[in-house]
């Protein structure tokens, strides 16, 4: 759904060129606090005009790497380099970086045009270009008429612009954003996304965004990357993670997915066939994979695209599922109904399909309808594309 | 992950090349002016606190003698290269024969005990009343219980001199209201050191108990009686050790100084309260044995050591938690 | 519950007239005519008039407070110093000892760090000379090594609550640290800097046992000069001078109880029209 809202055009893809120099480029560093390496030798490369997001579990070393970019922590060994010039040493107040705080860090003692002077008079800048800049800024993110108040007498939102107007200012190479919306509350949230990504797109200014949360990670970024541990585990667009994680971590990390344990039966050129003892069947799975006969495996499959049916008697498919590869062709298990949750947009079932083990389904409820037409402890039949599943042997 | 390989080297700009030893100095410097920071008043204190006892402990183990100072050498230039050290323990061995001394080593520890005890008594039902209060209450009643420290603490010990003389506020009180027929001595007994003591240091049990008390999750309280906890057993098991920390950083901030008081004492002690901080100090002027004197808060300080240890850690563990 | 809250504010009632019955009845008796301070035989202020005259108490005062203004301005610079130390430099080399040296300060007996201050300015002045006379220098010099104490515990307290975020951002923007310690954190801790400032300034004017043992003759302080005069027994003066020193006091935290009152009550009423703008 966020990717169709984009109005970004479609071959605005620096990272698959590969004769670009990254923008920013981070090479193999590494933070070491005491016995605790919070980022453990991360490579990464940054395009310039990106809109890149850093996402992890709070610990995983995202806002470490983030404070490395901006100069408050310095990398225990690698170096990182904006522009093509090398920041190692290069204290805070130097870098052509800026950065908007998580809590956004709003000098309580000074006005909100004050605020937005600072960094500008730390240049240098003389009166009537400082005067005039303020006052663009300001522009940018409608705050004009506030620019006499202090931070205390700003609501959330407005603190938040006044922030980012803060950093911009100083046409920074980069901008650093420590999860920005974090504090805004859920509806304020989803408007402020669409600002930022059109005041990042009219400015072409390269944003490095910190965050835990997923979707705004989807709805926000040109490309990602996932950390774990202080390592990036995946980088991608955020329909190639969604779509194709590399990993089981990615997959139970990004959206909600069923992880099925299994072993390969049979390869063959249109896919594998998996046998999976938690289901009692075998699974068919199409689509490029490199894996060979025996080898354990997990086949992921994300709950949208499983179509749950009752199962009427006598209209379920044949007992035994597939027993060889066909193309194109549609698995289906047989469960019954352990939960329902309704959520309106759709609904969410847990089905049980065999000694206890879940699947979970979403289906979006396309019908205005009081009744269910599954409900608790319905026998079903679940179905899905052999090309919906993925294997995965991470 | 992605490819680390392409390792050209990017030549450096004339401006960075330019801008790096700059970069190095400026760091020096910060690097020297955050050293600074520290080094300035760990310094002062190393001079004026730290050093000072060392030379109370070096000035212990000479001898008096008439003169200017009025002690001996600690070190001897003879002939030889090295100076000899001459330290003689007679101090302390006269502080082991002389009675005075710990029986006045023992008073202080006593009287301190018992005073501190009651400004816990008095203390904590205070604190715990005014954490209890409503935020704006609070500030008005925090602020009064702060008061009284901003004043002159020598006026305030004064006014208890009129307080409780034989012709002082309660004796005239209770004489003509017929209750006396006689005014009772309480000026100059061990009882009005009691008073002066709980007097003067009660803000200072108040006020960290109150810190303890007011961060006390109300919450902690409902669950406790919503699992059956009689409201004497919610204090004892729940209130009483959460406040453990202000109890005890409390006390030594009365404990302490309490026992090396000498204003009090002096002022509403009789001539035979013997508390340590008066020994002292008429050993130091009246007979001007400066060494006996040394030896005197050598041990006073080792009689504190354990207290202030406690102290400490506390305010370590205060400094963590902010940190 | 109603019986333990009823026991609670009857505590606090008690313990507050504890507190200030006595300071009461210091102002009370300065407005006693008679010369037996605690008979009461008509009100009259002459204690006021001769305590304006007394030259030893007034130039003793004027000692006093010219000692107390230095010592709390070096006091708040070192005790920021210390307190910067404490709660923004993290590790460094003997940091448990440094702060063993901040806190002994703040409990160790007058008497304690009076008789050690003393035989460190004689043997200094044996070995280099220096200090060559005892007195005011002296006197500061001892007043500020505890005073700092006290100073760097406010400022540790009030710079553990400046969000750190807030010298990071200024660093961000360019500013170099000294930039940053003078526009962004020196305006967030001053209220601590004031109180510490006025800390100072009290703990200095009250020291009695410090400076009697640090002082050289010819400069005695108030404390030292009071002290002589109850020594001996109930001084009117004295009362009238407790009166003047109270009545400072009182108005100066009314006034600065008003002012900070008022600021709050306008700093809620701003963040409440603010919400009102922003539609919640």
């Amino acid at each position: 759904m966020p990717e169709t809202l984009r109005a970004r055009p479609e071959k605005h893809q620096p990272w698959l060129d590969a004769s670009l120099r990254p923008y920013i480029h981070i090479d193999a560093v590494t933070k070491q606090f005491g016995e605790f390496r919070a980022v453990d030798r991360t490579t990464l490369e940054i395009h310039r005009g990106e809109l890149f997001c850093l996402l992890g579990a709070s610990g995983c070393g995202k806002t470490t790497l983030l404070r490395m970019l901006a100069g408050f922590e310095h990398p225990t060994s690698g170096r990182i380099l904006i522009d093509g010039q090398d920041m190692t040493g290069v204290p805070a107040y130097d870098r052509p970086v800026n950065m908007m705080f998580q809590n956004y860090a709003l000098f309580p003692h000074m006005s909100v045009e004050q605020n937005v002077a600072y960094g500008l008079k730390q240049d240098g800048v003389r009166k009537p270009e400082l005067k005039q800049r303020v006052g663009e800024a300001l522009e940018m993110v409608q705050l004009g008429p506030w620019a006499k108040r202090k931070p205390h007498q700003l609501s959330g939102g407005q603190r938040q612009r006044v922030a980012l107007a803060r950093s911009l200012v100083k046409r920074p190479k980069v901008l650093l954003l420590d999860e920005p919306l974090a504090a805004l509350d859920k509806k304020l949230r989803e408007r402020t996304q669409f600002e930022l990504m059109n005041i990042q797109e009219e400015l072409g200014v390269t944003f490095v965004v910190v965050t835990h949360d997923q979707e705004e990670a989807m709805t926000l970024s040109t490309r990602m990357a996932v950390m774990e541990r202080g390592q990036v585990v995946q980088v991608g667009t955020p329909s190639e993670i969604y779509e194709f994680p590399a990993t089981r971590f990615t997959a139970d990390f990004i959206g909600s997915i069923n992880l099925i344990e299994g072993r390969v039966k049979r390869v063959e050129a249109a896919g594998v066939l998996v046998a999976a003892p938690q289901l009692g069947c075998d699974l068919e799975v199409t689509g490029a994979t490199q894996v060979r006969e025996g080898q354990s495996v997990c086949v992921a499959i994300r709950p949208e695209k499983i179509a749950v049916a009752p199962n009427a008697e006598g209209a379920g498919p044949e007992e035994g599922a597939p027993n060889a590869v066909r193309g194109g062709a549609r698995n289906s298990v047989r469960g019954t109904v352990r939960d329902v949750a309704y959520l309106g947009d759709s609904s969410v079932f847990r089905v049980d399909v065999g000694e206890g083990f879940l699947i979970e389904v979403t289906q979006p409820n396309l019908l205005r309808s009081l009744e269910r037409k599954v409900d608790w402890d319905d026998a079903v039949v679940l179905t899905w594309r052999a090309d919906a599943g993925l294997i995965l042997t991470e | 992950m992605t490819a680390t390989a392409g390792e050209r080297r990017k030549p450096k700009g004339r401006a960075t090349a330019l801008r790096a030893p700059f970069h190095a100095l400026a760091q020096r410097i910060g690097l020297s002016g955050r050293g600074l920071v520290v080094a300035v008043p760990y310094f002062w204190l190393i001079a004026f606190f730290l050093l000072p006892f060392i030379i109370v402990a070096k000035i212990s183990l000479s001898q008096m003698i008439i003169g200017r100072p009025p002690f001996t050498d600690f070190f001897v230039w003879s002939d030889a290269w090295l100076p000899e050290i001459q330290a003689y323990l007679d101090n302390y061995r006269w502080l082991l024969q002389d009675s005075l001394y710990w029986v006045a080593y023992l008073n202080s520890v006593k009287i301190a005990l018992i005073s501190t005890l009651f400004c816990l008594l008095i203390g904590y039902p205070m604190a715990y009343a005014i954490a209890r209060a409503k935020p704006t209450v609070r500030t008005l009643l925090l602020l009064m219980v702060i008061l009284p420290f901003w004043t002159s603490f020598l006026l305030r010990v004064y006014a208890w001199m009129g307080i409780l003389r034989n012709t002082g506020v309660v004796n005239n009180t209770l004489t003509s209201l017929g209750i006396l027929d006689q005014p009772i001595q309480m000026m100059n007994t061990d009882f009005s050191v009691y008073v002066g003591i709980v007097y003067t240091y009660l803000p200072f049990m108040i006020l960290p108990l109150y810190a303890t008390l007011e961060k006390l999750d109300g919450a902690l309280l409902e669950a406790a009686e919503d699992l059956g906890a009689k409201p004497w057993k919610v204090f004892l098991t729940v209130t009483l050790p959460l406040s453990l920390p202000g109890i005890v950083a409390g006390s030594m901030l009365v404990f302490i100084p309490a026992v090396g008081e000498y204003v009090i004492p002096e002022l509403l002690g009789g001539p035979d309260t013997l508390m340590i901080g008066r020994v002292l100090w008429d050993e130091f002027f009246s007979n001007r044995d400066w060494p006996v004197a040394s030896a005197v808060t050598i041990v006073l300080i080792l009689v504190l050591v354990i207290p202030l240890a406690l102290f400490q850690r506390h305010q370590a563990k205060v400094q963590e938690r902010e940190a | 519950m109603r019986g333990r809250t009823f026991f609670l504010y009857t505590a606090l009632a008690f313990g507050l007239a504890f507190l200030y019955g006595p300071i009461l009845s210091l102002v009370i008796y300065s407005f006693n005519a008679s010369e037996l301070v605690t008979v009461w035989a008509g009100f009259s202020t002459r204690w006021y008039g001769e305590l304006l005259r007394d030259r030893q108490v007034l130039s003793a005062a004027w000692l006093s407070v010219r000692i107390a203004v230095v010592v709390a301005t070096i006091a708040v610079t070192l005790g920021t110093l210390a307190g910067m130390a404490l709660a923004r430099h993290g590790r460094f080399l003997g940091r448990t000892f440094f702060t063993g040296l901040i806190t002994g300060p703040l409990v160790m007996p007058d008497v304690i760090i009076g008789i050690s201050l003393l035989l460190l300015f004689v043997t200094l002045a044996e070995a280099i000379g220096w200090p060559a006379s005892r007195g005011m220098n002296t006197i500061i010099i001892a007043h500020a090594t505890f005073c700092m104490a006290y100073v760097a515990v406010v400022v540790q307290s009030r710079l553990s609550g400046v969000d750190r975020s807030m010298e990071e951002a200024a660093m961000d923007l360019g500013a170099r640290p000294v930039k940053v310690f003078f526009t962004i954190t020196l305006p967030l801790i001053a209220p601590a800097l004031i109180a510490g400032w006025l800390l100072s300034f009290t703990l200095s004017l009250d020291d009695l046992v410090i400076a009697s043992f640090v002082s050289g003759p010819g400069s005695s302080t108030l404390p030292m000069v009071i002290f002589s005069k109850v020594r001996l027994g109930v001084e009117p003066t004295v009362n009238a001078l407790a009166t003047i020193i109270v009545g400072i006091v009182t108005f100066a935290v009314v006034v600065s109880g008003v002012l900070m009152h008022r600021a709050e009550k306008r700093r809620q009423a701003d963040i409440q029209n603010a919400m009102r703008e922003a539609g919640y």
